[in-house]
């Protein structure tokens, strides 16, 4: 008899607690490059995203977030593809995406074809996609490629003494934004670029590419990511490459500086631009790094978040702080949630972001240089920190708009 | 050779100008005009070498696909799936006991096992079937990826290269001679060497097995007409299991040199079903001299390309494709 009614009450606080769950759902779509060259940066982003729901939670007042992954291969129709099929089958309200430069520009127009849904950058760093036309409902709570650069081309040419430079880069938007930044304040320094190749993003074999190099110059900047990074170093080290070595946002990151092998070590006194330093100091930042590597076990994760993890990271948080301000209110075409996100200022792991006119953010950017940390471990260590950095990397919007977009060819390697 | 000279006279002086002009770049100190015009000779002599070696690698992968197309008539489209298994096996193997001669012979044994486990268990239960035959390969890779994708995760693999084989070493080919009257010679990656060299033993090998033992015989018989073949008592189940065995492993090992000289990951599988596609299409459909035609073409189509037209690379490759397509369908060496 005592049992039951022991079972009859376990059974009808079962039944209450279901009514509880069965609240309303936000529903958000989330992509990342699960496959292709950038499939570890896609898995790191969403260990960063995973890291935000585990510190912030998916409550949003009486309602819950509810989320739906999509994958993509870093080619722009895919981004358009999955987001399509987020919208379309799974029905999304909000959503997060994309990662990769390409895909960023195409999801931000898709994005104009859907003004009733709000649209949240994960990752991507095209100049591009908020700079040109930008979509009213794409928010952007990550720096752009150009802005990830700014403070290396004064770094190489003042404290390293470089003069002349030549680059190799993967052949799409994000690596020409990023090009973009260095060659503009590198050669504003003084310094010359003698030589830009572009490599078709998958190449796999380098050593043509690598012959190719020039001798003449003082170091070679690398804007490669992924397994092109990998697939560079390994074959690099085998041609028995010697040359000073300088790094993209994606080159000198936790996604290289990990991987297996030990052709990384050609990384080793590298210097580098991007919106983080493994190892910065500040708290924020390290109690990230604390609520990352608590939340994946190490044979999972990086020994410290990419650049991947900590944009998914800003752009989660971001949404999440602003759908708190509103309540969860996506009602008139979610025009409450749009208005908090284009205010909203986030206390990111990387510094304090907030969003200029165009929804394009505005935050802190760090020059660093690549160290063992005396277990075989790579990391990258500050060497500076530049707050404050705009989209028009501190030019005059009429002079910025004057440079051009970037592309192969632009900037012109002179003083603008 | 002077059958071809009398029949295609005109074909005949044009190659022999082309091996002649290439002679001279390759062996000449390039004028200074020429340098200007199209890029140092050190690049050049540097991206035939690289089309070469890459070309080798795709020997490896396409000669097994040839192989087991040539003989039992059965396009496998999971040879991608066998050739990044091979390449994982490798690095298991050469990552756990540090030897990356034992990592080539288990990915050899490895994936040799998993085509007999094929060809038993799938093929022989639709032999003469292309479509269906198609079909289930083109499924059973995707099953393969996504089980590779579960147990090794989307990370990039690289399988450590022993330290006898890093770095450069110079070979007696001149790009320059410096102001001080010094030449300077050719570094060359020794690896890359090391692998052409092996996958033309490997070739080498194969034609030798086709051609002048008792079991290539039969293969070659059971190319020619299977029934017949089995008619006359030849176990011919056995010689499509051996056979088959013997594909994929090479596949196998062309696994571990991909992931010696590049890299593994997901996505990879594709690429080289792709590549030996467009290598035995080029070649000619079960020749084994054709895949080795094709593989050295379309190595040096996408190395010449990435450093003279990189913005077109891509597109060489499958023009070279359509090309031979329109003119010669059956492909470059196949027999009609």
């Amino acid at each position: 008899m005592l049992k039951g009614s022991l079972g009859l009450i376990a059974l009808s606080s079962l039944l209450l607690s279901g009514t509880a769950f069965a609240q309303e759902k936000i529903k958000v779509g989330v992509t990342a490059t699960l496959e292709g060259t950038y499939t570890v940066l896609g898995e790191d982003g969403m260990r960063g995203f995973q890291t935000a729901l585990n510190v912030l939670g998916k409550k949003i007042g009486d309602k819950e977030l509810e989320f739906v992954v999509a994958s993509t291969d870093a080619t722009p129709d895919s981004a358009v593809r999955a987001v399509r099929k987020l919208i379309e089958q799974d029905k999304v309200q909000i959503l997060l995406s994309p990662l990769s430069g390409d895909e960023g520009i195409a999801v931000k127009n898709f994005a104009k074809t859907h003004p009733e849904l709000t649209f949240v950058n994960a990752a991507s760093g095209a100049q591009e996609t908020t700079y040109v036309d930008p979509a009213p409902n794409f928010f952007r709570y990550n720096m752009d490629g150009a802005q990830w650069q700014v403070g290396l081309g004064k770094y190489a040419y003042e404290t390293k003494g470089y003069r002349k430079i030549a680059t190799v880069g993967e052949d799409y938007s994000f690596i020409y934004t990023q090009v973009f930044g260095l060659v503009l304040e590198f050669c504003g320094a003084g310094g010359q670029v003698t030589n830009r190749q572009w490599v078709p993003l998958g190449t796999k074999d380098f050593a043509s590419v690598i012959a190719a190099l020039p001798d003449d110059v003082d170091a070679i900047y690398l804007g490669l990511g992924g397994a092109d990074a990998v697939n560079f170093l390994n074959q690099y080290q085998q041609a028995g490459g010697k040359a000073h070595l300088m790094g993209g946002s994606i080159m000198i990151d936790q996604t290289i500086l990990s991987s297996k092998g030990n052709a990384k070590n050609a990384l080793i006194g590298t210097i580098a631009a991007s919106g983080q330093a493994d190892t910065w100091e500040d708290p924020g930042w390290q109690k990230f790094v604390k609520a990352y590597q608590d939340a994946f076990p190490p044979a999972k994760r990086f020994p410290s978040p990419s650049l991947l993890a900590t944009n998914y990271y800003g752009s989660t948080m971001a949404l999440i702080l602003a759908l708190r301000q509103v309540n969860g209110d996506l009602s008139n075409n979610q025009a409450k949630l749009k208005d908090a996100l284009a205010k909203i200022e986030i206390d990111a792991p990387n510094g304090k972001i907030k969003l200029d006119s165009n929804r394009q953010a505005i935050g802190t950017n760090f020059v660093t240089e690549v160290v063992d940390d005396g277990k075989g471990a790579l990391f990258s260590k500050v060497v500076k920190v530049i707050p404050n950095v705009n989209q028009t990397l501190g030019y005059d919007p009429a002079v910025f708009a004057k440079i051009g977009l970037p592309s192969r060819t632009v900037p012109e390697c002179k003083k603008y | 050779m002077a059958r071809f000279i009398e029949r295609h006279p005109a074909w005949a002086l044009i190659v022999i100008i082309a091996v002649a002009v290439l002679a001279w770049l390759v062996f000449a100190i390039w004028p200074p005009g020429l340098e200007a015009a199209i890029g140092r000779k050190r690049v050049f002599l540097n991206a035939v070498l690289n089309g070469i070696t890459l070309g080798g690698l795709y020997f490896l992968v396409a000669s097994g696909f040839t192989l087991i197309f040539g003989l039992m008539r059965n396009v496998n489209l999971a040879h991608g799936s066998l050739y990044l298994f091979g390449g994982y096996v490798g690095y298991a193997i050469s990552s756990w006991t540090g030897s990356w001669l034992l990592s080539f012979i288990i990915a050899f044994i490895a994936v040799a096992l998993v085509g007999v486990i094929l060809q038993l268990v799938v093929f022989r239960r639709m032999e003469g079937q292309d479509l269906r035959q198609t079909m289930v390969t083109i499924g059973l890779s995707i099953v393969f990826a996504d089980l590779m994708l579960w147990v090794f995760g989307g990370d990039f693999y690289q399988i450590q290269t022993p330290s006898w084989l890093i770095g450069p070493i110079q070979l007696p080919l001149l790009t320059a001679i410096k102001s001080s009257g010094e030449p300077v010679y050719l570094q060359y990656p020794l690896v890359r060497l090391v692998i052409f060299a092996a996958s033309v033993v490997i070739g080498i090998a194969m034609w030798l097995a086709l051609n002048r033992t008792r079991i290539g015989m039969i293969v070659r018989a059971g190319v020619d007409d299977r029934d017949i073949l089995a008619a006359t008592g030849v176990r011919i189940q056995l010689v499509f299991v051996l056979v088959f065995a013997l594909g994929a492993g090479l596949a196998g090992i062309a696994g571990v040199v991909g992931g010696t000289f590049q890299s593994l990951s997901p996505g990879e599988d594709t690429r080289f079903l792709l590549a030996s596609l467009v290598v035995v299409i080029v070649g000619g459909m079960g020749s084994i001299p054709g895949a080795a035609l094709g593989a050295v073409i379309i190595g040096l189509a996408e190395q010449l390309g990435s450093v003279y037209i990189p913005t077109y690379a891509i597109v060489v490759t499958f023009l070279i494709m359509v090309l031979v397509l329109a003119l010669r369908p059956q492909g470059l060496l196949a027999r009609r």
